[in-house]
């Protein structure tokens, strides 16, 4: 096993591993920082890849920015236990387990037997994930997106705040 | 060198998780933390999608669904501090009000 095989398997191992933890955690202040950890783990994962960028704005914006925000109203609201909040369902967990093996269960059944086809990356995916490449796209081809982008965040913001605020005139 | 579907196993199974999560747990927080996995289960997808066919559109699409992941957390987090103050819970089972 070479050292590429090694980081993969480790991160993989490491981002599943903590994104089922994070779903058996009572309390949400654990689940947070699980998928903190998951995040940390998928910014990896793009290394790998060669996305330098999207694993930088991975780690900045999701594992940084949302999940503070996460942590922050777990805390405003103070949860702390939920061991308050029934969560015994009975045929409706089962029915729900049951639905997610058979969607798993269906995604391998397409996943698992195609390991002939793209077995190395592409002979330009090093230098695809760059700064530089990644800013000439974003300011040629998806111009238009781009800032269409601004105008949902500015949306985004003024929502925010309305619903937030205590009283609304 | 790692195949692709290795990447596609790994995905998949995230977002199951994650849609467990969902259907399972009766925190709205939780469950919204959940909706995050499977929103970055998908991102692998295509960043794994975009470096083996050599085609940069999968980059720039996983770019802007962060930028829609972080309005949607901000306006979702606002939401459950709405509920919140009006319901004192975050049990998605007594928020029932919008049920005919």
């Amino acid at each position: 096993m070479n050292f590429e095989q090694i980081v993969f398997y480790l991160l993989a191992a490491v981002s599943a591993a903590s994104a089922v933890l994070m779903i058996l955690q009572r309390n949400p202040v654990n689940s947070a920082l699980f998928l903190i950890l998951n995040f940390f783990c998928l910014g990896g994962l793009y290394l790998t890849l060669h996305a330098q960028f999207i694993a930088m704005v991975q780690v900045l914006v999701y594992a940084g920015a949302i999940m503070v925000l996460f942590l922050f109203v777990i805390m405003l609201l103070s949860l702390g236990d939920e061991r308050r909040l029934k969560e015994s369902l009975g045929w409706k967990a089962y029915t729900a387990i049951a639905l997610t093996a058979g969607l798993l269960s269906e995604l391998f059944y397409i996943f698992v037997p195609s390991t002939q086809t793209f077995t190395s990356q592409s002979a330009n995916a090093a230098q695809m994930g760059t700064v530089e490449y990644i800013g000439t796209v974003l300011f040629t081809k998806f111009l238009f997106p781009f800032e269409v982008t601004s105008l949902l965040l500015l949306a985004a913001i003024v929502g925010a705040v309305i619903l937030a605020k205590k009283k609304i005139q | 060198m790692i195949p692709l579907n290795f990447y596609l196993i790994l995905s998949a199974f995230m977002f199951c998780v994650g849609v467990l999560g969902v259907l399972v747990r009766r925190n709205a927080i939780v469950v919204f933390m959940c909706i995050e996995l499977m929103l970055n289960s998908v991102n692998l997808s295509l960043i794994a999608f975009s470096s083996y066919l050599g085609d940069p559109t999968g980059q720039m699409l996983v770019f802007f669904v962060m930028t829609v992941a972080a309005a949607e957390a901000a306006v979702g987090l606002a939401i459950i501090i709405a509920l919140f103050r009006n319901k004192q819970t975050v049990n998605i089972d007594e928020i029932n009000i919008l049920k005919w």
